[in-house]
């Protein structure tokens, strides 16, 4: 009987520009055991997942409005992860910037679009960096493991938006848990015409752009990759480790923020309780799938759009649950992560 | 008759030949020390007789029965048992539940029988555990004689111990040392890996010395010396670079005084140490590994706080400076661990740009035309085989360390501290190192060389500082300085009087 033996030995270049194809192809033949289960045919469910959204203008701007906060909190995830600081609290971060954004579009009543969206966004990117700034400082400071500090305020921060709902904030004609409509001159533009595609996803792709350019070239985007990639050498070549670091965290935290700024903006217009349902994990899967480069979390988060706004479609057309596209997308994630590893192994026969 | 025979064993790990033809023997009931510097392919050879690693070429016997060892189960079946310097035990489980964790025996687990079990073993082998209590209460000690115990009750007649002493107090090393007295009367053998010479000297009843992955010999307790050890342990074939005649000398650079520190464990590695380098000389530091030059580099690196002391470059109070602040002073670093001194995911142009990036920047936005040329202008000067773009983890150890060179000695350091510079490294590539470091005094900075490697240190220093435990032995000039005095410093054993010193020093 022949054996075969395990060995570590690197992948070549070209086959790892296949790896992100070869998941998808692997995440739909392990997930259309749930299509079959749920009595769909995997094929037509895959076309309505990833074809027919694409295949009218409606459904394919639809794409773009859902990939909108997760192109800022891919970036958000990624930025941190990319100095080694392991930011699990984009979802916490974007509900501080959607806090924000409410109370500005509160107090900021007759003012006009041309100070009120840029407020916006300064605000937004404030408040995701004040929420991000405890567990940073601890973490720099105390070298408490900011994973647990940055997941665990994500929970807190819930507790805070409810207080406000059903508090100071909650709605005096309706009573719903919800803020006051925000003002006319904090709304975000439509870019198309009664879709509801946003200035913020003008904001989101300038983000990516402008993050690539700084991890790529700048001093302080090199001296993030060096700590992150290795902190003991960065320490030793002289960089300052922690203000790297907390740097990186804080606007890091801005930019989730941002995407919780946007979501107020462009497309709720007041603050409810189920703002984000995950944007910010799924941030980090959208920062994973593109191996924390800006240009590979723009195509992730917008295939993860895609997938959002197919599951709609597979839903209405096949009649199987929504919550497969939730599977689909932690499928690939788990598919992704294992294909980074065994990329660097082969097997041998002995 | 051997208790275990190991026969031409090689193993190598890529480009490295961590055990080149080792032959070892071990006979029934004795203490047999393997001693040797780090990375002499002590560990790997024991690795591979408790089955962790598999060796490329030769055989092993146990009892005389030629073995195939695969595993460490196949080992323990062989009555190998092995105490790693990590310990493998579970800390939420009692000590008597960890030993029973490696046993097979049914379905059901009795906690009263196991721990009846264990107390019997423990007076048995007289080794005091206490079997209820939980691993995470107990200290280091006790957790290695559950990790011993463990051992014996798995029936182990071979005992391996992996430098023991390394996270133990010294009381600890006594009641240790106790333990291994009464198994040599039982007629166990004990394989004790070891730098430590006295440790040696006073519980093994054989050595045998490693160097560079080969046998430098096998030794009766009886008929050798620490100082015969030390030099075996260090010594190297002699080399190409060859000193040149006296030189004057220029202002101190580098003074430290008083200097303390405190390893990873929190213990005093650095105990009071006081030197000064001159401008032109080059000052090295001789010692068995483990003696505090670790510490002592890292404090002068920036990257650790010193406990005490303080230490001067050109006059300037450097004690609490970060190594930016170094850098900025010219103080070149050339660190033990080339892995820690570089990124490896990072190119070799921004490795090299990373430390004086500032230069390197317009407005926060890298020069990358500038970064560039500085790279190939470094590498074809430094002889560096790689190109800019090259990511560093894919260089070989020597070209690595060329690169860290290209760094630190292009910027016209003042000081220089190189820390271990050939550790690793092959004849051709330590040559170029060494000859780099000559050049830096020849251009008049002031040089420290730490190294474990003797005939380097008696090659390249003008003047030589011996460290034991944490303190200078004594300094002597390098034209004055013999292998056998030296090797006696080493070893704790002989230190040049205080007198001494200062006479050599205002001489």
């Amino acid at each position: 009987m022949p054996k075969y033996r395990i060995e570590r030995a690197p992948a070549p270049i070209w086959m790892r520009t296949f790896i992100p194809i070869a998941a998808i192809v692997v995440t739909f033949i392990i997930t259309s055991i749930l299509v079959i289960w749920a009595k769909a045919n995997p094929l037509e469910a895959y076309y309505q997942f990833l074809i027919s959204p694409l295949s009218n203008k409606v459904s394919a701007i639809e794409v773009l409005v859902k990939s909108t906060p997760l192109l800022l909190t891919g970036a958000a995830v990624a930025f941190a992860f990319s100095s080694g600081y392991w930011n699990i609290g984009a979802e916490g971060q974007l509900y501080a910037g959607a806090i924000m954004g409410a109370w500005l579009g509160m107090v900021l009543k007759e003012v006009s679009p041309f100070l009120g969206i840029p407020l916006m966004l300064a605000g937004g990117f404030l408040a995701g960096m004040l929420w991000a700034l405890p567990p940073a400082v601890l973490k720099v400071k105390l070298n408490v493991d900011e994973v647990v500090t940055t997941l665990l305020l994500n929970s807190v921060i819930l507790f805070l938006v409810s207080y406000f709902l059903n508090g100071p904030w909650r709605d005096p004609v309706s009573m719903w848990p919800q803020s006051p409509e925000i003002a006319h001159g904090t709304v975000f533009f439509k870019l198309i015409p009664r879709s509801r595609l946003h200035f913020g996803f003008i904001v989101a792709v300038v983000v990516i752009f402008i993050e690539w350019f700084v991890l790529a070239r700048t001093a302080f985007g090199l001296r993030m990759r060096a700590v992150g990639l290795g902190k003991e050498a960065a320490r030793f070549a002289g960089v300052n480790v922690n203000r790297t670091m907390l740097s990186a965290a804080l606007i890091s935290g801005g930019i989730a923020g941002l995407a919780g700024v946007g979501e107020i903006a462009g497309i709720h217009f007041h603050l409810i309780e189920a703002i984000s349902d995950g944007l910010g994990y799924t941030g980090i899967i959208i920062a994973t799938l593109g191996a924390l480069n800006p240009l590979g979390i723009g195509l992730a988060a917008l295939f993860i759009g895609l997938i959002d706004t197919g599951a709609q479609s597979v839903s209405r057309a096949l009649g199987v649950p929504i919550y497969l596209g939730n599977v689909v997308q932690a499928t690939l994630l788990l598919v992704t992560l294992a294909m980074f590893i065994l990329q660097n192994y082969r097997i041998k026969r002995v | 008759m051997y208790a275990v025979q190991m026969r031409g064993i090689v193993k190598r790990f890529g480009e490295v030949l961590a055990n080149d033809h080792i032959d070892f023997n071990l006979l029934q009931g004795e203490i047999h020390a393997l001693l040797g510097e780090n990375g002499a392919g002590k560990t790997t050879l024991m690795r591979i007789l408790y089955g962790l690693y598999h060796s490329d070429e030769g055989e092993i016997t146990v009892n005389g029965k030629f073995s195939k060892i695969l595993s460490p189960k196949d080992a323990i079946q062989m009555g190998i048992g092995m105490v790693t310097q990590h310990f493998t035990l579970v800390p939420t489980l009692s000590v008597a539940e960890n030993l029973a964790l490696s046993e097979e025996s049914g379905f059901t687990l009795n906690p009263v029988v196991i721990q009846k079990n264990v107390a019997e073993a423990s007076q048995r082998f007289g080794i005091q555990v206490k079997p209820g209590a939980l691993v995470r209460y107990l200290s280091v000690g006790e957790q290695q004689r559950v990790e011993i115990l463990k051992a014996l009750y798995h029936n182990a007649r071979v005992l391996i111990l992996d430098e023991p002493t390394a996270v133990l107090v010294p009381q600890e090393v006594e009641v240790l040392f106790e333990a291994l007295e009464r198994f040599r009367k039982d007629g166990l053998s004990v394989i004790f890996i070891s730098h430590k010479l006295n440790e040696v000297m006073t519980v093994c009843d054989r050595i045998t010395v490693l160097r560079d992955g080969r046998v430098v010999g096998t030794v009766e307790k009886t008929a050798t010396t620490q100082t015969e050890l030390a030099c075996m342990m260090v010594g190297r074939e002699n080399f190409g670079v060859s000193r040149q005649g006296e030189r004057s000398q220029g202002e101190v650079m580098l003074q430290v005084e008083n200097l303390g520190a405190r390893d990873k464990k929190g213990l005093l590695a650095l105990k009071q140490i006081s030197f000064s380098v001159r401008a032109g000389e080059i000052f090295g530091i001789a010692g068995v590994s483990g003696n505090g030059q670790t510490e002592l580099s890292q404090v002068l690196a920036g990257t650790l706080k010193p406990s005490g002391g303080k230490y001067w470059v050109g006059g300037k109070d450097m004690t609490r400076a970060d190594p930016a602040q170094l850098s900025c002073v010219g103080v070149g670093r050339i660190a033990e661990d080339r892995h820690a001194s570089l990124v490896g995911e990072l190119t070799v142009a921004e490795n090299i740009a990373l430390e004086y990036l500032d230069e390197f920047v317009n407005n926060g936005v890298l020069d990358r035309t500038r970064i560039r040329k500085n790279a190939d202008k470094l590498i074809s000067e430094y002889q560096i085989k790689a190109s800019a773009d090259d990511c560093i983890r894919t260089l070989s150890g020597g070209n690595m360390q060329k690169v860290i060179l290209a760094r630190t000695l292009s910027r016209q350091p003042v000081v220089v501290i190189a820390s271990q510079p050939t550790r690793g490294l092959d004849v051709g590539a330590t040559d170029y190192v060494r000859g780099k470091l000559l050049e830096q005094r020849d251009r008049g900075a002031a040089v420290l060389l730490l190294s474990e490697d003797l005939d380097e240190i008696m090659a390249l220093a003008d003047r030589i500082a011996v460290i034991y435990e944490g303190q200078i032995m004594g300094i002597i000039p390098a034209n004055e300085a013999t292998k056998e005095q030296l090797g006696l410093m080493m070893s704790g054993t002989a230190s040049v009087t205080h007198d001494q010193a200062q006479e050599v020093e205002s001489a």
